[in-house]
């Protein structure tokens, strides 16, 4: 197993009242897996992604990715944020190379790196562009690349694609499902959306509304390259959207 | 957003407005001369008509001409020079500290505890109010002349370097961290370039009152210096020389500015959108 998850808890304290956010969850993610996590806003989806990321301690139990107890961040745990979060100082490529430097990858292999992870976000013609000039779906690919040439163990996505319009985000859900297919990296992904989990994901991991516990778990049979429009996809998209309803109804109980 | 607010926040307090336009470059031109012919026709009249002295109210050229005398006559230099390395010393010598214990305290909250009270309780006591303490303290040479913009100039640049600290978006770090950064990493590759528009920022401020301080601190018990040379106009009614020297202080402090805005373009040129 890549990403071991056990028994893990987080409690928040706010206004003297403790808020537990997450309680007991366990989770497998296999090695080149990409598993989504699903679940209404405030199920603590966040919270796990961030515990895993080494951003957030847990309460109780604990992380393991390559059997190594997660102690906070570090480069075998690339990550994804919402907001993009770019080096607004450096170029595209200078935010690509940045984990590179740090490990101080000779200049050629450098420059190799970059180009091959710029072309594959498509983004090799923006190279010494900087972040300001860029969109926010470009800004989301230079991200992607920035994680990717890390070469990080696994990839953890916080609703990636949430800042972005409709018809960027499925252009990117396309890219990043093309991306995959090339790279074949485990990854753990936070969304709410169900269609882009169901689009993307090889396991599908529904959470509870809070405090979050995992609800159901779903092994999608779909084929590598999916179609939004096939039987068995909206077949799962309507599975899954019964049990996320559930959650939401809860919440508004 | 924090992430786009830093570059408009920026573009507000220190970008300023674009860069001219040549339409927006004759307008300037034509106000600045607008504004001289103005002042030649006043000081030409004075002197036909004699309603008051002259000598009140030169006219440019008489201030040029005063200015052009002292040149001529060699008087001229030393009290720019003498002006010039008090404001470099004293200047640099206040950003050097004010920027290392700003990013010391902006970095460290144990620093910032100690410090930030202090430099509190003396950043809203007008620093003119302390220039006779320095005098008695350090005496009326060329020591409390330069301490003294050095102290001056110290608060506005510490405090805009600590805010520069302070504002950095966490994720930044977090973004760092996960990338592989350790402490040293974050420091250097993100805390400095994420703080440089604010240490900038502050610099710019310090310049401008480098170069109000000096004046004042020239004033006293000073032998050379574009302050004494107003001074001195004072006693002897000086009045060409006392304008004169008040334009050269204006064009140095505009240059100042000039020479950071020109630093600050060159490396904050990531903020520009295009």
């Amino acid at each position: 197993m890549k990403i071991q998850v056990r028994g893990l808890s987080r409690t928040f304290v706010a206004a003297g009242r403790a808020m537990p956010a997450l309680v007991d969850v366990d989770l497998d993610v296999a090695e080149r897996e990409f598993v989504c996590i699903l679940g209404p806003s405030g199920c603590g989806k966040s919270t796990l992604l961030n515990i895993v990321a080494g951003f957030l301690r847990p309460s109780a139990g604990d992380v393991l990715v390559d059997a190594r107890a997660v102690q906070g961040p570090g480069s075998d745990r690339g990550v994804v944020f919402q907001e993009y979060v770019l080096f607004p100082w450096l170029t595209v490529a200078g935010n690509v190379e940045f984990g590179l430097r740090l490990k101080a990858t000779p200049p050629a292999e450098r420059r190799a790196i970059v180009g091959r992870y710029l072309e594959l976000v498509g983004l090799a013609a923006h190279a010494e562009k900087y972040p300001v000039q860029l969109s926010g779906g470009m800004k989301q690919r230079v991200a992607i690349a920035r994680a990717l040439a890390n070469n990080p163990a696994v990839i953890l996505m916080d609703e990636p694609f949430g800042a972005l319009d409709a018809q960027t985000r499925e252009v990117l859900q396309d890219e990043l499902g093309r991306i995959q297919r090339v790279e074949h990296k485990t990854v753990l992904f936070v969304t709410h959306s169900i269609r882009e989990a169901v689009y993307l994901a090889d396991r599908v991991v529904v959470m509870t509304s809070a405090p979050g516990r995992i609800k159901q778990v779903f092994t999608l049979k779909l084929p590598e390259v999916r179609d939004r429009f096939a039987p068995d996809f909206t077949h799962y998209e309507s599975e899954i959207t019964r049990v996320v309803k559930e959650e939401v109804a809860k919440v508004h109980e | 957003m924090l992430l786009t607010s830093v570059p408009a926040m920026m573009e507000w307090g220190l970008g300023g407005p674009p860069l001219p336009s040549r339409r927006a470059l004759r307008w300037r031109l034509t106000a600045l001369l607008a504004f001289v012919a103005l002042w030649s026709v006043a000081g030409g009249l004075v002197q036909l008509t004699r309603p008051f002295n002259p000598i009140f109210l030169p006219a440019p050229w008489v201030v040029l001409g005063a200015l052009a005398e002292l040149a001529w006559k060699g008087q001229l230099w030393p009290h720019v020079g003498a002006t010039l390395e008090r404001v470099a010393i004293g200047f640099t010598t206040g950003a050097a500290l004010a920027v290392l214990l700003g990013l010391l305290a902006g970095q460290l909250r144990s620093v910032r505890r100690v410090i930030e009270p202090v430099v509190e309780l003396l950043r809203p006591i007008p620093p003119l109010a302390v220039l006779p303490l320095f005098i008695v303290w350090v005496g009326i040479g060329e020591g409390s002349k330069v301490g003294f913009i050095t102290y001056a100039t110290f608060f506005p640049m510490f405090v805009s370097t600590v805010h520069g600290v302070a504002q950095i978006d966490p994720r930044l770090l977090r973004a760092a961290e996960s990338l592989g950064a350790r402490r040293r990493d974050l420091f250097v590759r993100v805390i400095l370039p994420a703080a440089l528009p604010d240490v900038l920022t502050g610099l710019r401020l310090g310049v401008a009152l480098s170069f109000f301080v000096i004046v004042i601190s020239e004033f006293v018990g000073a032998e050379r210096g574009l302050g004494y040379l107003i001074n001195d106009g004072r006693n002897f009614f000086l009045v060409p020389q006392m304008l004169g020297a008040a334009v050269l202080l204006g064009l140095l402090g505009y240059a100042g500015n000039g020479a950071v805005r020109l630093l600050e373009r060159r490396v904050l040129r990531w903020q520009q959108p295009l």
